[in-house]
């Protein structure tokens, strides 16, 4: 190793380079989120108003609450492809079990709001265990794991609505998911909250260590004495649990529950984490990173609407955005390596 | 023997450094065909880096590189490759689930006109080959369920036969039985006649003695002696090496060492009967408090997979642990810590966070003792802060990230983590492997004084100098069984390699 003479001095490579070098994954997000900012501001006179902010804050809220959880699996260096199916369960579970109008031809059992709740959170945290089981009992990777939650979450969301659209909710969730208190919507609040709430469980918490060393290494995490498999299987209910909350709020939001209505939403939640500068390799990274991510995919979402441009055209724009921020992932745990050398 | 003979490769003036320390000072260096010359050296004294820039792997330096009197320079280990300089790295690197034959001729398998790979003829190729060798081993065999010695002999064997002019072996023979190195050596000698130049790296100066023709003795980045190894002895080399008087630092043992009475404290480790599918037979011993056990055998004896188990991290397919008298199977290594066990394993890639701070990595382990839920990280670089001047872990900042140390301190770091909140057991694999005298000599000394604390130490080591400069007992593992036990009878170097 050339690190080995390099460094018997062990002294840190001083000065400014070597240090933005290994701060790439931080600042790039951040500069590629300025830059959208100030395009969408000078194309489009519409983009940069309070009410356009508040807009953007609301469109990124569902998302913001499933990147939570998934953001703890990234860095576990897993990853969890089950989260929109999840969320579109729990979603329609909630209103399964919510009196519908008469003219819903869905054959529901209704209860109290509190029960359809508990029993809906039960519900995705049962399948984030099966996750669990699979990923760290079985042994299945994660990636393949919960590709057949994600179909699994499916069926069942297509078992209990059979092609009909749902549209009542427990009113506390209606609440949250449409209502607002002084002009700010519930739903931003409950998504900064659980922002706020990963951050502080990644940063300051016992578990939050554990996640991110068991992430930078996890043979050496083992080695330590970590249970690995019990810190694993945990970040897979979480993200299963954040996905049910993101989807019961999302349907309050979006007014109805039904199948893949939230489709996009996998995509969209692992580009804000990836995007923000989390490593796809698992220990770096965290909250403050998926915050910028989501910033960045809010306001390129929201900004190609201003500009008045072909909605096709958008997704392929949003598909190579999404690669260049691969590339720097990649590119950024590469330059991190050569800094520590 | 080089004389009126001019050099195949012919170095001058080599000087490299890496971030402003120079790992390489103005070297010579000259290799003759049909020459083994050996180099020996500590650990970072620089041989490693000069075989790295011969074989392209470092393509920065500056200094004349002549091959056959041209001036060349290589810009990747590609190019080196095509210049006919092959090299054996010291870590394997073989395809497990290929066959052997297809490791053997791993890049470049004879083929038909059409492309098709013509497996009887690799085969057939490979198998002859490895005859050479000495080998015999099924062509067709899956590499992985060989022995590690005769995977390490196999990637050997696809070198020394690739029709390289130049062969650069990085201790070749750590992972070898002594039949094994025997062979190897042969072949060495015999390729030496047809004209190969062969440099060999190595650790064990008698192995060096023993083959080489031509010594060249590295120590901080300079050539420091270079002699025919006729003319030379093991303590003027080490003398050479470590540029004091090496014989007091670093025992030969050679010599009878006699080990103690055994001690009669309390049993913490009984194991009985473990057994694990091809590695480990009927394992049944015991690790007393206050005592170091050493447990020595060949690489591949089944070491790696006792020290696995006594940690949790592989379930045996039989037999029973007992700590202080309780019997346990451990779900993970999280209950091996739990009941008071603690695993050093030999990799530092595998136990160590790199891109963590140091205190981190010292913490890790004792987190759940310092805090319930909230970190507590002021008393976390406390504890690291007396880990690393207790260990005199240089440089004595906690907040460095540990890809930064040196690897003997990140080696001591790895012990550090587990010293705040002792365990009852101790499991050190490979303790010294790879570290230079001075920081062996830290660590021997830090063992026993956890010995005097009354903690029980097994020792698992490849090298009889690591078992001998630390044990009090000795057990012999061959091929899965313990087959000797030293106890308070005289033992030495000869005798330890005999018994196994």
């Amino acid at each position: 190793m050339s690190s080995e003479t390099a460094l018997a001095t062990g002294r840190r490579p001083r000065g400014l380079a070597p240090f933005l070098r290994s701060q790439m994954r931080n600042i790039a997000p951040f500069l590629t989120l300025i830059f959208l900012s100030g395009f969408f501001a000078f194309a489009s006179p519409s983009f940069a108003t309070l009410d356009n902010l508040g807009n953007i804050l609301t469109q990124v809220s569902v998302t913001g609450i499933i990147a939570v959880g998934l953001t703890f699996v990234i860095l576990c260096a897993e990853i969890d492809l089950s989260i929109a199916s999840i969320a579109n369960v729990t979603g329609i579970a909630v209103a399964y079990f919510t009196l519908q109008e008469s003219y819903v031809n869905i054959a529901n059992i209704p209860l109290p709001g509190a029960v359809a709740i508990i029993l809906s959170i039960l519900l995705c945290a049962l399948l984030g265990l099966v996750n669990a089981l699979g990923l760290t009992v079985i042994g299945i990777p994660s990636f393949i794991m919960t590709l057949a939650m994600m179909q699994i979450a499916a069926g069942i969301s297509a078992l209990l609505v059979r092609g009909q659209i749902a549209y009542k909710v427990p009113s506390l969730i209606t609440t949250l998911g449409s209502g607002s208190i002084g002009g700010i919507p519930w739903i931003v609040i409950v998504a900064a909250i659980m922002l706020l709430g990963g951050h502080l469980v990644l940063t300051y918490t016992r578990f939050g260590r554990y996640v991110y060393m068991v992430g930078g290494n996890r043979e050496a995490a083992e080695y330590a004495g970590l249970n690995v498999k019990l810190i694993l299987g945990a970040v897979m209910v979480i993200s299963a649990v954040c996905s049910g909350i993101g989807g019961m709020l999302g349907v309050a939001h979006f007014g109805s529950a039904q199948q893949n209505e939230f489709d996009t939403y996998l995509l969209d939640s692992i580009a804000a984490v990836v995007v923000g500068g989390t490593s796809l390799f698992g220990g770096r990274g965290g909250i403050g990173n998926t915050i910028v991510g989501l910033f960045v995919l809010g306001v390129l979402n929201n900004g190609l609407d201003h500009v008045n441009i072909d909605s096709f055209l958008k997704i392929l724009i949003r598909g190579l955005i999404l690669l260049a921020a691969l590339v720097i992932n990649v590119y950024a745990q590469r330059l991190r390596e050569k800094a520590a050398e | 023997m080089s004389e009126g003979r001019s050099p195949i490769l012919e170095l001058q003036g080599i000087t490299k450094s890496f971030g402003g320390v120079e790992a390489l000072r103005g070297v010579d260096f000259a290799l003759y065909p049909g020459e083994i010359h050996g180099l020996v050296g500590e650990n970072g004294a620089g041989k490693s880096t000069l075989m790295k820039i011969i074989a392209g792997v470092h393509s920065e330096f500056s200094g004349r590189f002549l091959i056959d009197g041209q001036e060349t320079h290589f810009r990747s280990a590609r190019d080196a490759h095509a210049a006919g300089i092959a090299m054996v790295h010291q870590e394997l690197s073989v395809a497990p689930d290929l066959t052997v034959a297809e490791n053997v001729f791993l890049g470049n398998q004879p083929t038909n006109a059409l492309g098709v790979v013509q497996w009887r003829r690799m085969a057939r190729e490979a198998g002859e080959q490895l005859a050479r060798l000495g080998l015999d081993v099924d062509p067709m065999s899956r590499l992985g369920d060989l022995s590690i010695g005769l995977q390490q002999l196999i990637e050997i064997a696809r070198v020394l036969f690739s029709g390289a002019r130049i062969v650069i072996l990085d201790e070749p023979t750590s992972a070898l039985s002594p039949p094994e190195v025997e062979r190897l050596f042969a072949t060495l000698r015999r390729l030496r006649e047809e004209g190969t130049a062969i440099v060999f790296i190595s650790h064990f100066i008698e192995d060096i003695l023993r083959v080489s023709d031509t010594v060249t003795v590295f120590r901080n980045g300079r050539k420091v002696a270079e002699t025919a190894s006729a003319a030379t002895s093991k303590g003027a080399l080490i003398e050479a090496m470590i540029g004091r008087g090496g014989e007091a630092l670093e025992h030969s043992y050679t010599e009878d060492l006699m080990l103690p009475q055994p001690s009669g404290n309390s049993v913490i480790l009984k194991v009985d009967q473990l057994s694990l599918a091809r590695s480990l037979k009927d394992v049944s011993f015991e690790a007393r408090a206050g005592e170091v056990l050493g447990i020595y055998g060949f690489m591949g004896c089944g070491q790696q997979e006792l020290s696995r188990i006594l940690f949790g991290k592989l379930k045996p397919d039989a037999g029973t642990l007992f700590v202080e008298g309780q019997p346990k199977t451990f779900a993970s290594t999280a209950a091996a810590r739990r009941a008071g066990v603690a695993l050093v394993p030999e990799s530092r890639r595998d136990m160590l966070f790199h891109q963590e701070p140091v205190y981190k990595n010292i913490s890790i382990s004792i987190l759940d003792r310092i805090s319930s839920l909230l970190l507590k990280p002021a008393q976390e670089r406390d504890i690291a802060q007396r880990q690393v001047e207790q260990l005199q872990i240089r440089p004595p900042v906690v907040g460095l990230d540990l890809g930064m140390l040196s690897g003997g301190n990140q080696q001591k770091v790895a012990l550090a983590k587990w010293l705040t909140y002792p365990p009852k057991l101790l499991v050190l694999c490979e303790p010294t492997r790879g570290m230079d005298v001075g920081a062996k000599n830290d660590v021997i000394n830090i063992v026993r004084d956890l010995r005097t604390k009354g903690l029980a130490v097994i020792v698992l080591s490849t090298e009889p100098e690591t078992v001998l400069s630390l044990a009090d007992r000795i057990l012999v593992l061959k091929r899965g069984a313990l087959v000797r036990e030293f106890r308070n009878e005289p033992v030495s170097k000869d005798r330890l390699l005999e018994a196994a």
